[in-house]
């Protein structure tokens, strides 16, 4: 029986010697497609009887691993309540090296810190936020309608174009004019690729690098145009001291009262140092369902650096700046 | 006079010159010291032995000269003149330095130093305004960071993540009573208040039972009558609720309540009044009642 499945029609020496290799193989195995451990499938030269052992073995690797999952499952069951508990892969979220300055909710140090921060007076409730958006020179149309659809989903936002101003007047004019906050959209190959954030009564400047930008109307299943109404905002995954004060940052954007009758929430969400930025409206649909529908742009931010005053990109004090050679050396440490 | 002739045959028109550039319409000469930039028999520094440009170094203007007879001196043969800042002084320079020289040598020399300062005056004033930092990006860079954003997205799950922030701030109550799911408070209202709605619902039964009710009851006590029979709960365990947790604003409730019909249409089967329970055991009433007559029109029939 092993014989026939060997041979082949032809007569040269090579595939004989390998039939015989296989014959031998295959009779001092018992039962089926067993494979010594010298043997290797890449050895056999004919390509259409490699991939049938390639396929053979393949198909004896996954019942051997059937088989293992069906005996752990009857040793847990037999078990019972004693049983180990069940294993957690590891993603890399669980593998992430601890960082140091993780905080912790009750961190009195981090808490004082934030109180008397440049966002106290907001979260202090004495100031109210409002946002001067602009972009970099001569901005091109999709620049613009991101720009355009940014004021939408931020209540309090103007729009202004740039016409070549230098930034670091504009900050005075900016702070006279009672505005809080200045985000610039950089523009490259008509297409926004960064955004600086800047808290304008002497506050933090971020710089971001951004990506993925869906403007509304490339977005599927929309719903309709966001409302006037003060959105909810949700920032999720920021641990560390920097990640809590970038979170701070965006919290400080909207207004405080969100008014829950528009059902907006914006969603600055970090996974991976990469923050995810959507806007959804959302419905109840009864106490354990809720449906959500996205409605403005959504785009993507990876933090470049923070600084500490007003944008001066010559002599400003740096506080965190992303070095790609020291920070990208480990594929499981993050900093945000 | 026939050397040049020979050179220019030589390296000039239809021929080879290594500083010649040639595109469909017209010829250019890379050479340094060449006037116009153009490729011509007036314009060639090689074969013209009276020759003379202006030159630019650091903002500064330079005038040079070739004369015949330093032809056989390569080393001195240029002879170089620095212009006045002053363009119109620069002209003058210009002028007596040229002057018996050919017309058109000295006018392209004038004209190639007008282009100069007016260029040098544009730079000068680029550098004031900001400029672009053209910063390089790393291709391998880049897509390494576009592939780990693309794992990051689909690792973040983010419709999960924000509906289920949502549900936790709705159970926290950060909505207060905007939505009127009685949610844990209703799970526990529902055990304590099982009792009751079914004495509630014996005493129906047996207000109802007067007659042609006792077999029925068992088959339709099965799997839609369950569910029928949680909604009811639902309902009483509500209402009692709100009777109870609320003095003043019922009235508020039940704008609310109608406010929530109109945003939740699919919560319509709980949030009816309170006769609905009460329909819908008319309802099994009235599918008793046609069983019944069924066979009785039959009989007639026959």
């Amino acid at each position: 029986m092993n014989i026939d499945r060997v041979r082949l029609p032809g007569p040269q020496m090579f595939r004989k010697m390998e039939q015989a290799e296989g014959e031998e193989t295959e009779k001092k195995s018992e039962s089926g497609p067993c494979f010594p451990p010298t043997f290797s499938v890449s050895e056999i030269k004919n390509k259409q009887r490699r991939h049938s052992m390639f396929l053979k073995l393949k198909e004896e690797k996954r019942k051997q691993k059937l088989e293992l999952k069906k005996k752990k499952k009857k040793e847990r069951k037999a078990l019972g309540d004693k049983a180990p508990p069940k294993e957690v892969p590891k993603t890399i979220e669980n593998q992430r090296i601890y960082d140091e300055t993780t905080v912790n909710p009750e961190d009195e140090e981090v808490a004082f810190d934030e109180g008397t921060d440049e966002f106290s007076a907001y979260f202090n409730r004495l100031t109210n936020p409002k946002v001067l958006i602009t972009t970099s020179d001569r901005p091109r149309g999709r620049t613009v309608r991101f720009c355009e659809q940014l004021a939408t989903v931020i209540p309090h936002a103007h729009v202004y174009y740039r016409r070549g101003l230098a930034l670091k007047r504009v900050i005075p004019q900016c702070v006279s004019r009672g505005f809080t906050y200045l985000m610039v959209i950089n523009e490259d190959r008509k297409v926004p690729n960064g955004l600086v954030l800047c808290h304008l009564p002497d506050g933090p400047t971020a710089h971001f690098k951004v990506s993925n930008v869906r403007l509304r109307k490339e977005m599927k299943r929309r719903g309709k145009d966001p409302t006037e109404h003060v959105p909810e905002v949700i920032l999720n995954n920021f641990t560390t001291r920097l990640g809590h004060s970038i979170g701070r940052m965006f919290a400080a954007l909207f207004p405080h009262d969100p008014q829950f009758v528009g059902r907006q929430v914006a969603t600055f969400h970090n996974q991976r140092d990469f923050i995810f930025f959507r806007f959804h409206r959302y419905i109840f649909k009864n106490e354990k369902k809720v449906g959500i529908q996205e409605l403005g742009p959504r785009f993507t931010l990876k933090l470049r650096s923070l600084q500490k005053g007003t944008f001066d990109s010559k002599f400003g004090e740096y506080e965190w700046v992303h070095k790609r050679h020291e920070m990208d050396s480990s594929r499981r440490k993050f900093h945000l | 006079i026939c050397r040049l002739k020979v050179i220019w045959d030589l390296i000039g028109n239809k021929s080879f010159c290594s500083y010649k550039v040639k595109t469909k319409t017209q010829q250019f000469c890379r050479n340094e010291y060449n006037i116009t930039g153009l490729c011509n028999r007036s314009s060639c520094p090689l074969a013209n032995s009276q020759y003379a440009t202006v030159r630019e170094e650091k903002g500064l203007c330079y005038l040079y000269m070739k004369v015949i007879e330093r032809a056989a001196f390569p080393a001195r043969m240029w002879e170089k003149v620095k212009l006045d800042r002053n363009y119109a002084k620069a002209l003058e320079q210009i002028d007596e330095n040229l002057i018996y020289w050919p017309r058109f040598i000295r006018h392209k020399c004038k004209q190639r130093l007008t282009k100069i300062t007016q260029y040098l005056i544009r730079i000068r004033k680029l550098t004031l305004k900001r400029q672009r930092k053209l910063v390089p990006l790393s291709r391998k860079v880049e897509r390494r960071e576009k592939r780990r954003e693309e794992k990051a997205l689909i690792a973040a799950q983010l419709e999960n993540a924000i509906e289920k922030e949502l549900l936790d701030r709705l159970k926290q109550g950060t909505y207060g009573d905007i939505y009127n799911f009685p949610i844990h408070a209703f799970d526990k209202a529902m055990e304590k208040q099982e009792e009751e709605t079914e004495s509630e619902e014996e005493e129906e039964e047996d207000e109802e039972e007067s007659g042609t009710r006792e077999f029925v009851a068992e088959d339709e006590f099965e799997e839609s009558d369950l569910s029928d029979f949680e909604d009811m709960n639902n309902l009483k365990g509500s209402s009692d609720e709100e009777e109870d947790a609320e003095d003043q604003s019922s009235e508020e409730e039940e704008t609310e309540e109608e406010l929530e019909e109109e945003k939740t249409k699919a919560k319509s089967k709980g949030k009816t009044p309170l006769k609905g329970p009460i329909r819908k055991k008319r309802a099994y009433v009235e599918i008793e009642y046609e069983q019944e007559t069924e066979p009785a029109q039959k009989s007639k029939a026959t």
